[in-house]
């Protein structure tokens, strides 16, 4: 049934014939084509959707369509008047206050809303009035700034040539992420009519299964074209990061490993698709036993190749450790568990594909063009080159994105039907499907001298990678070059086992495990403190890698290593919350608060193995200069990066430089966006690039003489090549690193960021809930391209490090939805100071490194060690749930009275 | 019949219940994430409905309309006695919850973690239900029957929450994981009358440790007497709770966090005891 419904939309009268209970977010989006206003969860717990009626914000998904009549409605697009930003709008840009840019719709209208009631708010009204839109990338923090100088202020002027790097210049793809036009996944439709998918996935962790005849299910709905099972996978039905060992099917044949798993996927209209309760299938389960973490070993086993469920193992071995454990000191010993963690993107994967003759093109969100190419192209059993992967805006990513999701079964779809085909995930299916940060179980011990000089370290961590193999193998590895942390030990062991289970896949998460190996080592750092009578600070003052300092990989750390820089740039603060800690402590009870520190190194780029970036940088016969780059930009910042990092290099204003970005038939290959390692490897290739055709140019302008004090390069008669270019540069760059050896020695990475951070809490020792009051945050940057976004990243990874101690838990089957599982809100992330310390690298451009993974890294073990400084219970069971927090403070006392009981009847 | 109907008149909405059952939508905001996808069911949309959204001071106490929003809640001017209902109104999802949700839906939608119930409970507040037979008035301890279940008969609506004439003080206390967008691991609802610097009469409500929000009677009674800043909360009288482990947090942990939970309720209202002072009804 539909209703004739009258209303005004940014300003405009409208008419139009609805069913009255049609979310308005839908009728927006898809009636209307006003696709700023997104979905992230279609269920009130995001806010992403959130548009003003009659001025009041509201979540448009839950409201029917039936209820905009006779009112107002406003929309991000209604914002922006005659072409020109609001000044909130204008402020978002000026505080880096977006991002990925998918909850900035959400962020916008609730400020609106509020700037209405309210012209200068307190930070508080702020929180208030934002409260209910989640953010994953920024850390809330610049959004407050941002919504708290909405004002007339003019945005600074772009910088002049030469002086890009080092500026913080508002993000060159802001704009269409403030005023609604960016398009994400499930913005970009295909020209033509198109059909949907929806995937059957299965409802058991570990079970075979038997298809039946799909006749009577595609006569009872007509909606339906068609049900594709494994066998209509054209190439090949097993995908997978690794070159080696792919094992995950695009539809299982007969046996699934985890709920998840596609079975089946339906091909038909998107109404039918969406009210089809899945009755009727003819799937016939024989449900086996869940293979968990804690029975992996007893099998059975989920893979030929990984007998007693282990997938691979890590390990990096350096001097006596037996002799050094022995003669030590002190020694510290603990054991660490963390459960999955979800990247809770506020964008849900969506894309569509569709066939162009004999090749196939996918547009959809992804952290990765070209794996995604040539794994499709497996897929499909075609060239690479016929597949052609044009990435859409990314509203989120941190390692979610970097494995295929909606793809493969979209192309195949596509390829089969020769018609356009479009999924949207909803936020359960992601939830339910997509990768996650690996589990973990960690032993750790650690010994140091009298002087609180390390003298061993051994660890030994079990990650849980789930269902199949994922980015299991990188966590395998790179755990163990980190897991001493960022501290000189003559004697370590530090070996990993990544093990399947029937959890979901453990992928790509901002760290792939280093954050979770901080938890422990850290620990350790202010267990041996203690125990030495050094405070936290020195005992990692004295250990700290630096210049010249070789790690257990046996690699010399060149000038870059700064983290002794790192550690004095915070020891100030970190004692002035020591020192706020014990005096609120001499007065109060029940809330008692403590400071903790931690610090952390990460290597840039991939482990020991070629990861090359390739960059091309031209003019056109008009004059314009373009730089092709194939860097994908989740939202981090890489395209404003590459192109102050371009500009300076041709030596040419950045507002001058036209960026063509990740299009695998436009651009060349600029790998993953993972790793930390954009800015530091495709960096140094667009560097290339633009210094190679600043040659080019200059070369050209020999033969010219001066007119004016100016050369003018005739480029009228020079041929244009392939890609319109008369002039061009082209940039490569992989980082120098070496395989490493049995023993994990070799060289893994060309560079190591490093860092130090301090967090203040306050703890209810009543009901355990924890807050964090201020972060200090000192980040080894090398250089900062563009300080704003580095600090932004430094925000956001601090929110997800804060996510992972006090409250994440992804638990299969019962936390697929944004309000059982947790994450961060506007109101939990505190002030953060951020301390850029910058000594160049000498390999990075311009000196430059990565810092989007080691943004998390360090958060947690700050925060769990206040935790211990204000109360003395150490937790070892992530995240520190208000319930865990109880337990161990309770479990203390008991041991102190027992300690103090024992110790009576002894007397 | 079609299966959307949005009256503008109660008779016509009475009428239609009346003539078969139908699910009522007021906020919407526990109706569609329920319904992930459109299903079949007959909709009554009350959203149009006059004068169903203004709270009113009536000459016996109260009166919540069902069409008031924790919003209007919140711009209302209501007395000391209702300000549990006010802090609860305020921790209700986030702001787009508050303008969308009404209190009534909350109750109506019985779930063991509504914020609305322990308030509806210690401040001795009564649903009225309205049908082509009449009116009549349930108590809210009555109301809610179990999860997803209310003493509501397919041919009424909830029209209104009835708060009667509280005098005394109240406070609301939730317990959750993050600052805002939360799903209460154990909330509580305390109501009392001050005789001075003493407790001359209390209600003392809790949800989300049960399948319902249940009032603590034999504690109320306990507390009688007592002096609020020191009131003290014996576990023997939270033995009648019974939470269950979920993922927000396990039963231990819940009870005995809803025994600081009321202590703290108790004790915040402190600030309005004073030796030889009865608070004004």
């Amino acid at each position: 049934m539909t209703m004739r419904i009258d209303f005004t939309l940014n300003g405009q009268p409208l008419s139009i014939a609805v069913d009255p209970l049609r979310r308005l977010a839908d009728v927006l989006r898809d009636d209307l084509r006003l696709t700023g206003t997104k979905i992230g969860c279609n269920a009130g717990d995001c806010g992403a959707c959130t548009v003003l009626i009659d001025g009041a914000q509201l979540c448009a998904c839950l409201v029917p369509a039936s209820r905009a009549a006779g009112t107002h409605v406003t929309t991000v697009e209604g914002l922006s008047s005659g072409g020109a930003l609001s000044d909130l709008q204008r402020a978002f840009l000026r505080h880096g206050a977006a991002q990925c840019g998918i909850c900035t719709p959400g962020m916008l209208m609730a400020a609106t809303d509020l700037l209405s009631r309210t012209s200068a708010p307190t930070e508080t009204e702020v929180q208030n009035a934002l409260g209910g839109v989640l953010c994953r990338c920024t850390g809330y923090r610049r959004i407050i700034d941002a919504v708290m100088d909405a004002n007339a202020r003019p945005n600074p002027a772009s910088p002049a040539s030469g002086h890009a790097v080092g500026a913080a210049i508002a993000r060159v793809d802001g704009r269409a992420k403030v005023d609604g036009s960016e398009r994400f996944g499930a913005d970009a439709l295909p020209d033509a009519p198109f059909l949907s998918l929806r995937v059957i996935r299965s409802p058991h962790a570990h079970a075979r299964f038997t298809l039946g005849d799909m006749a009577p299910i595609l006569a009872a709905h007509p909606g339906i074209l068609r049900a594709l099972t494994a066998s209509d996978i054209p190439g090949r039905n097993l995908y997978g990061i690794y070159p080696t060992g792919k094992d995950q099917t695009v539809l299982a044949e007969g046996y699934v490993r985890y709920r998840g798993d596609p079975v089946l996927a339906l091909i038909g209209d998107e109404a039918t698709l969406a009210a089809f309760d899945g009755s009727g299938l003819p799937i016939q389960w024989e449900i086996l036993p869940e293979v968990t973490f804690a029975t992996a070993h007893e099998g059975p086993d989920l893979h030929e190749h990984a007998p007693g469920n282990i997938l691979c193992q890590g390990r990096v071995a350096t001097g006596d450790i037996d002799a050094a454990l022995a003669t030590a000191a002190a020694h510290a010993r603990i054991v660490v568990r963390t459960g999955f963690v979800e990247h809770a993107y506020i964008e849900p994967e969506a894309g569509f594909a569709r066939r162009v003759g004999h090749r196939i093109e996918i547009t959809a969100c992804t952290q990765t063009p070209y794996m995604d190419r040539d794994e499709l192209a497996l897929i499909l059993g075609i060239a690479k080159e016929d597949v052609r992967v044009i990435p859409t805006a990314v509203g989120g990513g941190f390692g979610g994105k970097l494995d295929l999701f909606v793809q493969p079964l979209l192309c195949v779809a596509a390829w089969l039907t020769h018609r356009p085909v479009r999924h949207v995930a909803t936020r359960g299916e992601s939830m339910m499907a997509t990768t996650k940060r690996h589990p973990s179980r960690i032993t750790a011990e650690a010994a140091c001298d009298d002087h609180g000089l390390l003298t061993a370290f051994r660890f030994h961590g079990d990650f849980d990678t789930g269902a199949y193999a994922s980015w299991g193998p990188t966590v395998a590895n790179r755990v163990p070059v980190h897991a001493t942390g960022p501290y000189r030990v003559p004697a370590a062991r530090c070996t990993t086992s990544a093990i399947h289970t029937n959890g979901p896949p453990s992928g790509a998460f901002r760290g792939f495990g280093v954050p979770q190996a901080a938890v422990a080592g850290e620990a350790l750092m202010d267990a041996l403190a203690e125990q030495t009578g050094l405070d936290p600070w020195t005992i990692r003052r004295r250990n700290a890698l630096g210049v010249g300092s070789v790690t257990t990989t046996g690699q010399v750390l060149g000038e870059g290593a700064a983290l002794g820089e790192c550690l004095d740039a915070i020891r100030t603060g970190f004692e002035a919350m020591r020192a706020e800690a014990t005096a609120h402590n001499a007065t109060s009870t029940t809330h008692r608060r403590g400071a903790g520190i931690a610090c952390m190194w990460y290597g840039i780029g991939n482990t020991s193995m070629s990861n090359p970036s390739e960059m091309v940088a031209g003019v056109t016969p008009d004059g314009r200069v373009t730089l092709l780059s194939g860097a994908v930009d989740i939202g981090q910042g890489s395209n404003t990066v590459m192109a102050q990092i371009a500009a300076d290099a041709i030596g040419i204003p950045v507002a001058g430089l036209h960026l063509v970005t990740g299009h695998t038939d436009l651009t060349r290959d600029a790998g993953k966006t993972s790793a930390s390692r954009q800015t530091f490897v495709s960096g140094n290739a667009a560097r290339l690039a633009g210094e190679a055709l600043r040659a080019r140019i200059l070369l050209h302008t020999n033969a010219i003489e001066l007119t004016n004090d100016r050369l003018a390069l005739d480029l009228s008669h020079l041929a244009p090549d392939a890609n319109g270019f008369v002039l061009r540069g082209e940039g490569r760059y992989d980082p120098p690193t070496t395989p490493l050896d049995a023993d994990g020695q070799g060289i893994p990475y060309a560079s190591f960021a490093f860092a130090a951070q301090c967090a203040l809490v306050e703890v209810d020792t009543e009901l355990g809930v924890v807050r964090v009051l201020r972060l200090i945050a000192a980040h080894d940057v090398g250089r900062a391209i563009n300080p704003d976004l580095v600090v932004g990243q430094i925000h956001g990874g601090i929110a997800q490090g804060l996510g992972l101690a006090l409250m994440e838990d992804y638990i299969p089957g019962r936390t697929d939805n944004l309000h059982d599982y947790l994450i961060p809100t506007i109101g939990d992330v505190p002030p953060i100071e951020v301390i850029l310390v910058e000594r160049p690298d000498p390999l990075g451009p311009y000196g430059a490194k990565g810092v989007g993974e080691p943004a998390l890294v360090a958060t947690a073990p700050a925060i769990l060690g206040a935790i211990h400084h204000a109360t003395g219970a150490r937790i070892t069971h992530l995240p520190a749930t208000p319930d865990r927090v109880l337990a161990a403070l309770q479990h203390r006392i008991l041991a102190a009275l027992q300690h103090r009981v024992l110790a009576a009847i002894r007397a | 019949m079609g299966r959307y109907l949005r009256p503008e008149q109660l008779d016509h909405a009475l009428a239609a219940l009346a003539e078969h059952p139908r699910i009522v939508l007021a906020g919407g905001t526990d109706f569609y994430p329920a319904r992930p996808v459109p299903t079949p069911e007959a909709i009554l949309d009350i959203s149009a409905l006059p004068g169903l959204s203004r709270i009113e001071r009536r000459p016996q106490g109260w009166y919540i309309p069902c069409l008031a929003t924790w919003s209007d809640v919140l711009r209302a001017d209501l007395p000391p006695g209702l300000d549990a209902l006010t802090q609860a109104a305020r921790q209700v999802g986030g702001v787009q919850i508050q303008n969308a949700g009404t209190v009534m839906g909350n109750l109506c939608n019985a779930s063991p973690a509504a914020d609305g119930y322990p308030c509806a409970l210690a401040l001795d507040a009564s649903v009225e239900l309205a049908s082509r037979a009449g009116r009549r008035m349930v108590k809210a301890r009555d109301f809610m029957l179990a999860p997803r279940r209310t003493a509501l008969r397919p041919d009424e609506l909830a029209i209104g929450l009835h708060i009667p004439d509280p005098g005394g003080v109240s406070r609301f206390e939730k317990l959750g994981a993050r600052a805002y967008l939360v799903i209460s691991i154990a909330m509580v609802a305390v109501w009392l009358r001050l005789d001075g610097e003493r407790i001359a009469n209390a209600r003392v409500a809790v949800g989300a440790c049960g399948p319902r929000a249940i009032l603590l009677e034999d504690l109320a009674r306990s507390l009688v007497g007592q002096i609020c800043a020191g009131a003290i909360v014996p576990p023997a009288h939270l033995a009648c709770l019974t939470p269950i482990d979920d993922i927000r947090a396990p039963a231990a942990y819940r009870r005995e966090a809803v025994g600081v939970l009321i202590r703290r309720a108790i004790h915040g209202l402190a600030p309005y005891a004073s030796p030889g002072r009865i608070l004004a009804a």
